[in-house]
């Protein structure tokens, strides 16, 4: 007779598993991916395959030699860190600068603190700050979608990039829009055609992987709809109290990385609060330092900067956002 | 140019004259004033923090030793007598030497001994399965080989043997501090003397069930049958519930205990190899499975 | 209008193969074992010795104080003594050994089929006849039946809940009484809105049973105050304060009884129980089993006496299936496994389920990655994740602080878990220890 296998309940289990959860968000970001392909052509196949590579190959030999663990690198967390690292680049950068930021992700951002599960920073967002601050010319500038690029300007501001230079130069919002540099529609924003990362040109596709993402329960909507409706509200306020100096919402919520930030990587389970409450307060936090950044300070871009900060903050939001106890006594 | 300088050493020195009185303030306020012979104490203690003293560390052992009025129950196994002897010097007081124990493990129930009725599933931990099942075997008092004596051990001195999966004990590592013997739910594990040369005689079983249950369960369980009883001359075995105990302040070592058991229970550690014992042994398993055979 | 509870809960695949199975008897040979413990509290002390000649529903252990039940015998035949025999977890207990000769039965237990609809009887000759009767939760948990309908001082009961959610995936025994012994159940909650002086009722059945609810739906017209309420399929409905929730939308205070908010939660078979106990002074000596599993030849529900062995239900059940990896007794989720066959059935026994080795092995454990899916799904609102770290641990003051006594063992955080953490083993083990419900033994 065959040995009767016992244990405690339950015995059986649910359909999640951590490899399906990252094949889910990796398919969420493939209409992303091709927008990207199709707008800024084998730059963007070249920085995408070199990030994935190197991160999976950074994981697995840091695993083997140096934590002396066996290998995980089929549960697919690396090529999520990589995928995510390489939306966040320039399809333009040097290809050892996208093996150090890999290398900072997996390495600084992820494996020095215990790796999947034990880091308190996204790691894509790590290495891709990391390379912001160390070498932010290659980082800033921004190859144009290859439908716009002419033989003379094959490289372009990005819209936040347009705006903070405008403001600087004491123009008014409504005159940078009638300038030469501000070219492009929300049309544009949402199918991809501005310059920028590869991966966050296209506001549509992102979005698409967002249903995709809440259809297959890899994600609640907690995070990212805070993250738009702080964004909404504060520059929205900000935008009614001096329409001169401060661009309406729908821009901020439509260019740069905020739908990449909000949807992909501050919902990022491990850097992400536990409760919904705490999800809630979270993406509040990102949408106000967000806009905080963008508009009043020197970076034209702050989603990277507000995630990291926020994730910094998230042990805190675990220790007094707890759930409510089943008839709790007040 | 000059004045940068200047101005940078000045700010510098004033920012640090502010902080050092502020620190000092600081440090005097919330200064602990404690026996200065808790810490000479601790240093004289291994500083293991174990908890094998039964205090929560080795500072709350130093305490505890400084604030007793007598010392002579307490005692520090990991430092064992040379430590205690140090520590009455210093304080003054008086302690009684101990004979020095080491863990053993009273189960021999191998994968080839007793075999493995179903296979358990759930998280790897002793406690978590003895909360539900009895075990895996048909012993229900055996070694679960989950290995919660090897996670709670400090000193590196107890191991599961992949092939017994049987918790050993490294002689030479293992100081005595029962934190094994507490984390086994099963209670298998015994702090025993050490013996003259290190030399141990222990039923190595602690089934109660009656002879055929246990028998059947596991090929070297006590069966209670009391030969060793009867072969022992210092009267140091006692049978309770089908199960030997030898107690091993009476036990004087001859071994004659461990020649009569029909099951090979009785386990007897680092004594000189026996020629003839070899041959008795040979005979007594052919006894044993001729004897099977006919059952 | 369709109603669940709100927090957390999961919903896995049902599975209940075996729904269209009618009741059968299984006939009684050979040596059953009762044992003399098959209860929450004391264990019952024997009143008979070996060679000693009973029938069936004779009383054989007698309750040993206020929380205990007493014992019947479930077949007629000879005493062969009392040994100590392993159960389904293989620890071993006293047992009363009978070997089955004929079935004969107690002269006072009515054996006719009529439905008696008598309710003349008071709430203590009722409560005196469910004492006697030795009845004791069904639902899984054997809490004394009189215990639990006796109510504090101080407290009022306002209303009966009938627990037909039966939510567990596999499970069918509730569904197939609800089918077949409508009435008679209907009765049984009748008695019971006596017995605690209520005049409401609700019976909570999930709508994947949509026959049953028709079926009561239709006889229920005929009694006074009793309410069907169809509840929307969701584990772990069935579990009180959940199903409390669901139906009155009231939540049982933490650390209190669900008296507190005048419910009395009954499960469907211990509500036909005491109908049989009170009505047909038949003391409870058998209870209905599910015998499923996908391998299965046939389906079952049985009508199977207290100490059956189990490995007779699998012979009438067309023997065990090929590759068969755990035998359960109970649901999937709060079920526990068996480990021998030869043990023997008891009064909550509800189920016997067989899945395969594929589908009862564990997944490889990996590192949390702090998902909260564990959280989300938690129905008391723990956080399983951190529970599970500090029980490893086992720091008992952070589990206290942390609410791990709430915990209702339901399985939903480790059935959720993607990293397929023990989440659900070491909180209870932490729930243990914290609460200092384990005794080493001696």
């Amino acid at each position: 007779m065959t040995k009767l296998i016992i244990s405690p309940s339950p015995h059986v289990h649910g359909e999640f598993s951590t490899k399906r959860l990252m094949r889910d968000v990796i398919i969420a970001l493939l209409p992303a991916l091709f927008v990207s392909f199709y707008f800024f052509g084998f730059g963007a196949v070249k920085v995408v395959c070199i990030s994935i590579i190197s991160c999976v190959i950074f994981e697995y030999l840091i695993q083997k030699f140096l934590l002396k663990t066996t290998p995980s690198i089929n549960d697919l967390s690396a090529v999520v860190t990589g995928l995510i690292l390489s939306f966040n680049l320039p399809s333009n950068l040097p290809v050892w600068l996208v093996v150090t930021g890999s290398l900072i992700a997996i390495g600084v951002g992820k494996m020095v603190f215990g790796g999947l599960g034990s880091n308190p920073f996204n790691p894509a967002l790590v290495g891709r700050v990391f390379l912001l601050i160390a070498r932010p010319v290659e980082m800033t500038t921004w190859p144009l979608p290859l439908t716009l690029a002419t033989p003379d300007a094959v490289t372009g501001a990005t819209p936040l990039a347009i705006i903070k230079e405008g403001l600087k130069n004491g123009l008014t919002i409504d005159q940078i829009k009638e300038s030469a540099d501000y070219s492009f529609n929300y049309l544009d924003t949402l199918f991809g055609q501005i310059g920028g990362s590869l991966g966050e040109v296209s506001a549509l596709a992102l979005l698409l992987g967002f249903a995709y993402m809440l259809v297959r329960k890899v994600i609640t909507w907690h995070i990212p709809v805070a993250i738009f409706l702080s964004v909404a509200v504060f520059s929205g306020t900000l935008h009614l109290l001096n329409p001169d100096k401060f661009i309406d919402p729908v821009f901020h919520l439509l260019t740069g990385g905020m739908i990449l930030g909000a949807v992909y990587m501050a919902t990022d389970y491990v850097t992400s609060p536990m409760t919904h409450k705490g999800m809630t307060v979270y993406g509040i936090g990102i949408g106000l330092l967000t806009i905080t950044i963008r508009t009043f300070g020197s970076y034209p871009e702050g989603m990277s900067f507000a995630i990291l900060f926020m994730n910094a903050i998230v042990p805190l939001i675990n220790k007094y956002m707890k759930p409510k106890l089943f008839g709790e006594r007040k | 140019m000059d004045s940068t300088i200047l101005i940078t050493v000045i700010m510098l020195g004033v920012l640090a004259a502010t902080l050092a009185v502020v620190l000092y303030i600081v440090a005097q306020k919330f200064k602990v004033v404690e026996d200065e012979r808790i810490g000479e104490t601790e240093n004289i203690l291994p500083g293991a923090n174990c908890g094998g003293c039964g205090y929560t560390g080795c500072h709350a052992f130093a305490e505890a030793l400084v604030n007793a009025d007598d010392i002579a129950a307490m005692f520090c196994p990991v430092g064992g007598n040379a430590t205690m002897v140090k520590i009455a010097e210093y304080l003054n007081k008086k302690v009684e030497t101990k004979d020095s124990a080491i863990a053993v493990v009273r189960c021999a129930g191998s994968c080839e001994n007793r075999s493995r009725v179903n296979e358990f599933d759930g998280a790897v931990s002793c406690a978590v399965m003895a909360a539900t099942y009895s075990g895996d075997t048909d012993c229900s008092y055996g070694c679960l080989g989950r290995g919660d004596c090897v996670s709670v051990c400090n000193f590196g001195a107890i191991y599961i043997n992949g092939e017994t999966m049987l918790p050993e004990v490294d002689e030479d590592k293992c100081t005595a501090c029962g934190a094994c013997v507490k984390a086994c739910p099963k209670l298998i594990i015994e702090l025993r003397k050490k013996g003259t040369k290190s030399r141990r005689i222990y039923v190595s079983c602690v089934n109660k069930d009656k002879g055929a249950v246990a028998r059947k369960a596991c090929k070297t369980a006590c069966i209670g049958c009391a030969a060793c009883r009867k072969a022992c001359g210092f009267e140091s075995i006692l049978i309770e519930n089908f199960l030997a105990y030898i107690d091993p302040n009476k036990c004087r070592l001859c071994r004659k205990c461990v020649e009569v058991c029909p099951t090979g229970s009785i386990v007897e550690l680092n004594f000189p190899p026996r020629k003839p014992k070899v041959e008795i042994q040979e005979q007594k398993t052919n006894n044993l499975n001729s004897e099977n055979a006919t059952n | 209008m369709i109603k669940t509870f709100k927090k957390g809960g999961v919903h896995p695949p049902e599975n209940k193969i075996s729904r269209n199975a009618a009741l059968e008897q299984l006939k009684p040979d050979g040596i059953v074992k009762i044992f003399t413990s098959q209860h929450i509290g004391a264990p019952a002390e024997c009143i008979v010795a070996k060679g000693d000649q009973v029938k069936v529903g004779q009383l054989i252990a007698e309750a040993n104080g206020f929380v205990s039940a007493n014992v019947h015998s479930s077949v007629s035949g000879t005493v062969l003594g009392i040994e100590n025999v392993a159960d389904y977890q293989g620890i071993k207990k006293p047992a009363i050994c009978i070997q089955v000769e004929g079935d004969e039965w107690e002269e006072n237990i009515d054996r006719s089929p009529e439905i008696n609809r008598d309710l003349s009887k008071t709430s203590e000759e009722i409560l005196a006849k469910i004492t006697e009767a030795g009845l004791v939760g069904l639902g899984g948990a054997t809490f004394p039946t009189h215990v639990k309908l006796t109510i504090p001082k101080g407290k009022t009961a306002k209303a009966i809940i009938i627990n037909g959610a039966e939510c567990e995936p596999y499970l069918t025994s509730d569904h197939r009484i609800m089918l077949e012994k409508g009435e008679e159940l209907l009765v049984g909650v009748q008695l019971l809105k006596k017995a605690v002086n209520v005049d409401k009722a609700y019976i909570g059945i999930e709508t994947n049973k949509q026959d049953a609810i028709d079926n009561l739906t239709k006889l229920s017209k005929k009694y006074s105050g009793i309410e069907i309420v169809s509840l929307k399929p969701k584990y772990p409905q069935g579990g009180e304060k959940q199903l409390i929730k669901s139906i009155t939308g009231l939540e049982v205070p933490d650390r209190a009884l669900p008296i507190e908010t005048g419910c009395i939660v009954s499960n469907i078979c211990t509500t036909f129980a005491v109908y049989e106990a009170v009505q047909k002074n038949k003391p409870l000596f058998e209870n209905s089993i599910t015998v499923t599993g996908k391998n299965l030849k046939v389906q079952k529900n049985f009508i199977v006496r207290v100490g059956t062995p189990l490995s007779k239900l699998i012979e009438a059940a067309g023997g065990m299936p090929q590759n068969t990896g755990k035998i359960i007794s109970g649901g999937p989720m709060m079920g526990r496994a068996i480990s021998n066959t030869d043990a023997p059935t008891l009064k909550g026994s509800g189920a016997v389920l067989f899945i395969t080795a594929a589908e009862a092995k564990r997944g490889t454990k990996s590192n949390c990655i702090r998902c909260s899916k564990c959280v989300v799904a938690c129905p008391i609102g723990l956080q399983p994740f951190l529970l599970y770290k500090l029980a490893e641990l086992n720091m008992l003051e952070e589990l206290k602080e942390n609410s791990v006594h709430a915990c209702i063992e339901c399985g939903c955080c480790l059935y959720t878990c993607p990293a397929n953490l023990p989440l659900v083993d070491y909180i209870r083990l932490g729930k243990t220890r914290a609460m200092k419900l384990i005794v080493k033994p001696k």
